[in-house]
């Protein structure tokens, strides 16, 4: 399951992030790293990007960005 | 003369006057380091660009007990990887590979108190660099608010470095901090990197299985900084409940809505449009007359001559009518600055992500499209915020097809005197009906060139859209301030030297070859042998020449003369025109005596030159021609490159000239004149 199937509301905890280096590498700068804890906050109009707020801030991805972000069930 | 070595002892030691010391000044974005910037060196800041990139450089002079210190801000940073230009630059800095700079002696470590952990990233990176790091831990009693409770003490000594809560805006905590940091900017020591140290970080990361693609060992390390981090924020914070919707989630439950959100955001925009037109419209007439009462003084004060033809009817009327756009300028950078700092900027990005990105663009693309709606200039330069070059790039190619302010006069003008007191469907009035076609159809254009650049020479993978939607809070007056005056200073240079220059040039081109007076008959009359040196003039020439491509757009030599005048700057085909059909000072839309010029100019054949047709034709034309000098230099510097620049001009000006011929000859076939 990735972060993207998350409902608005859930907390999940992170287990491993794919996708190329250059998406991999930002969002592990930004915190989303193995064992954190994320929140989805909302979603966008149209359904993209998603809001979630993670080590205590919120910060917007694309639906895209959020499905390399594999998390625990 | 004392030798050089004693002079530097001396200031090293007695610490009067300058001293060698170099401090940066480092931080997340929306961490509060410009405010303290401010707070540090008051006014005694310089910003230029790092040579040869366009990423601005920042510099102050910071006073602490009689030295004076410089203090270098670095761009608004996450990371130091090096991903970015910014994050390049902030790098080069920290490692004194800068020729203007030497390394660092110390760096201020800007520190949001409200969002630790990820602000204590980018600490860990500056820890790295061998130079004592001091933290300025910002925005305390805004923690404290959310029940953030830190304590300093153990934060510092987990982190093996000062840690001073500051308040920038009501100086508290700054002279504890100049001590602290003049104290490590003086030490020989050098700092260890704590974490690093603990050597056992790879053992740190096997604690949960990872499955990276890539470059495994450069995301271990991030994990493995992190995993420090959340161990010191374990141990300085207490633990806290951060599941309650905050203060700015309850703000976007409204602002980022599905459906008001994207309403608000709409009548934000037509809200800050309004107001730019309606207040600058008096402190521009102002400046207008300003500039008109200058020309007669300075014209009744000189001898006929050269040299006053050459003052009042090019530099003063030239530059004049640039710099009266100085009020919209100022007022759409006030509004973005506000719009900025306040954290709603990234919300609109949010809203507009999802349609933009249809496009091809970034929603952070948005912004610099706005702002090129009253110039350009700005616009183009706020397209660093667009991390990936391409998308940039994209955004770059596309910002001057936004009406901007200079169309405006152009648009006004033709309504005026052709379409005036019309309306269509019976009540709207015909003027602001062609007003808005005109401003849709260089959106429309934009939309389809950015989706056709996209799909073709800047193809590229959808980069990452990864954005903070930071806190929302009250922006710093001074800030706001200080950021709205230095980019009007930078438009009145950049603009003004560029502008200063082409109105000389084109003045010249219609002064000379001057129409001499054994050829001028002596019993013509004033209106006459003007225009005969008009004609005679190597623009009247280049006119001429250029007559047989612009007839079938509707035009004559005369609105060629004004067409490449206007190549330098739109603005300037008023004007000209003026000085075309003799009508002096009087140059305004508003003038009767224009108008009427306009009206009853005639073709050598005896038919008036203007028809509506005719201005809708020229209205389409500089809706989507490159005409700004100004711009294309913006472009060459921001890109770097002369290809881009003859691109931009190449490519929109065909399209100009396609769809001004397709105005007229599609105008006339429908029965239209």
């Amino acid at each position: 399951m990735n972060l993207s199937n998350l409902s608005i509301g859930a907390v999940a905890k992170v287990k491993s992030i794919s996708g190329n280096n250059a998406i991999s590498k930002r969002l592990m700068e930004m915190g989303i790293v193995p064992g954190v804890l994320v929140r989805v906050i909302k979603t966008a109009p149209f359904g993209d990007p998603i809001e979630v707020r993670v080590r205590g801030y919120n910060l917007a991805i694309r639906r895209n960005e959020a499905e390399s972000i594999e998390i625990y069930e | 003369m004392e030798p050089l070595e004693a002079i530097t002892k001396k200031q090293k030691n007695t610490g009067t006057e300058k001293s060698n010391l170099v401090v940066a000044l480092a931080g997340n974005p929306n961490a509060g380091k410009t405010t303290l910037f401010n707070a540090l060196t008051g006014l005694r800041q310089k910003t230029a660009n790092y040579s040869g990139v366009t990423v601005e450089r920042k510099e102050g002079n910071w006073i602490v007990e009689n030295e004076t210190i410089k203090l270098i801000d670095l761009p608004g940073l996450y990371s130091l990887d090096a991903t970015s230009l910014d994050e390049k630059i902030a790098r080069d800095v920290l490692m004194g590979k800068l020729p203007q700079t030497k390394k660092p002696d110390a760096i201020i470590a800007v520190v949001d108190a409200t969002n630790l952990e990820r602000n204590l990233y980018l600490v860990t990176q500056l820890l790295e660099f061998g130079i004592p790091v001091v933290i300025a831990l910002t925005m305390i009693d805004l923690a404290e608010k959310q029940n953030i409770e830190i304590n300093i003490k153990v934060l510092s000594n987990h982190l093996k470095i000062p840690v001073i809560p500051i308040k920038a805006s009501q100086k508290k905590g700054i002279e504890e901090l100049s001590i602290e940091t003049l104290k490590s900017a003086r030490s020989t020591k050098v700092p260890k990197t704590v974490w690093l140290n603990n050597g056992n970080e790879i053992d740190r990361s096997n604690d949960i299985h990872l499955s990276l693609s890539g470059n495994e060992q450069a995301n271990k390390k991030i994990f493995s900084r992190y995993k420090f981090i959340s161990d010191v924020y374990q141990k300085a914070v207490s633990p806290f409940d951060d599941t309650k919707p905050n203060f700015s989630e309850k703000i976007d439950k409204i602002l980022t809505h599905k459906f008001f959100g994207l309403l608000i955001l709409v009548c934000l925009l037509l809200l800050v449009f309004q107001t730019i037109f309606s207040w600058a419209s008096l402190p521009m007439d102002l400046l207008d007359s300003g500039f008109g009462a200058l020309g007669n003084f300075v014209g009744n004060q000189m001898s006929d001559g050269i040299l006053k033809d050459l003052i009042v009817d090019g530099i003063i009327a030239g530059v004049g009518g640039v710099l009266i756009f100085l009020p919209q300028i100022l007022l759409l950078f006030l509004f973005i600055s506000i719009l900025e700092d306040t954290g709603y900027m990234a919300r609109a990005a949010f809203l507009l992500d999802k349609m933009m990105s249809k496009v091809g663009l970034h929603g952070k693309a948005f912004l610099p499209l706005m702002s090129s709606f009253a110039c350009a200039i700005p616009g183009i330069m706020a397209t660093r915020t667009i991390e990936n070059r391409r998308d940039r790039l994209a955004t770059i190619m596309i910002a001057p097809f936004m009406s901007c302010s200079a169309r405006l006069p152009v648009y006004a003008l033709m309504i005026a005197t052709f379409f005036a007191g019309q309306t269509v469907f019976g009540f709207i009035s015909l003027g602001a009906f062609l007003m808005l076609a005109m401003y849709s159809l260089g959106v429309l254009v934009a939309v389809i060139a950015a989706f056709i650049l996209k799909k073709t020479i800047l193809k590229a993978p959808p980069p990452p859209f990864v954005m903070e939607l930071p806190p929302y809070r009250l922006p710093n007056v001074k800030t706001v301030l200080i950021n709205m005056f230095e980019r009007a200073w930078l438009f009145i240079k950049r603009a003004g030297t560029i502008i200063l220059a082409i109105s000389i040039i084109l003045w010249a081109l219609m002064y000379f070859p001057q129409t001499s007076q054994q050829t001028a008959l002596n019993n013509i009359s004033e209106k006459q042998k003007a225009s005969q040196q008009l004609e005679n003039s190597y623009a009247g020439k280049l006119g001429r020449t250029i007559e047989p491509v612009i007839k079938p757009l509707g035009f004559d030599w005369k609105i060629g003369v004004a067409i490449i005048a206007s190549f330098a700057a739109r603005e300037v085909v008023g004007s000209t025109l003026a000085i075309i059909y003799r009508v002096g000072e009087d140059a305004t839309p508003k003038s009767p005596k224009f108008i009427n010029a306009i009206k009853n100019a005639k073709k050598s054949d005896g038919t008036t030159v203007w028809t509506p047709l005719t201005a809708l034709s020229l209205m389409v034309f500089f809706v989507l021609a490159m005409q700004c000098m100004s711009t294309l230099a913006i472009v060459r510097r921001e890109t770097n490159s002369w290809g881009w620049v003859f691109f931009m001009f190449g490519y929109m000006t065909i399209l100009a000239y396609v769809a001004s011929f397709i105005t007229y000859q599609g105008g006339k076939l429908l029965g239209f004149s």
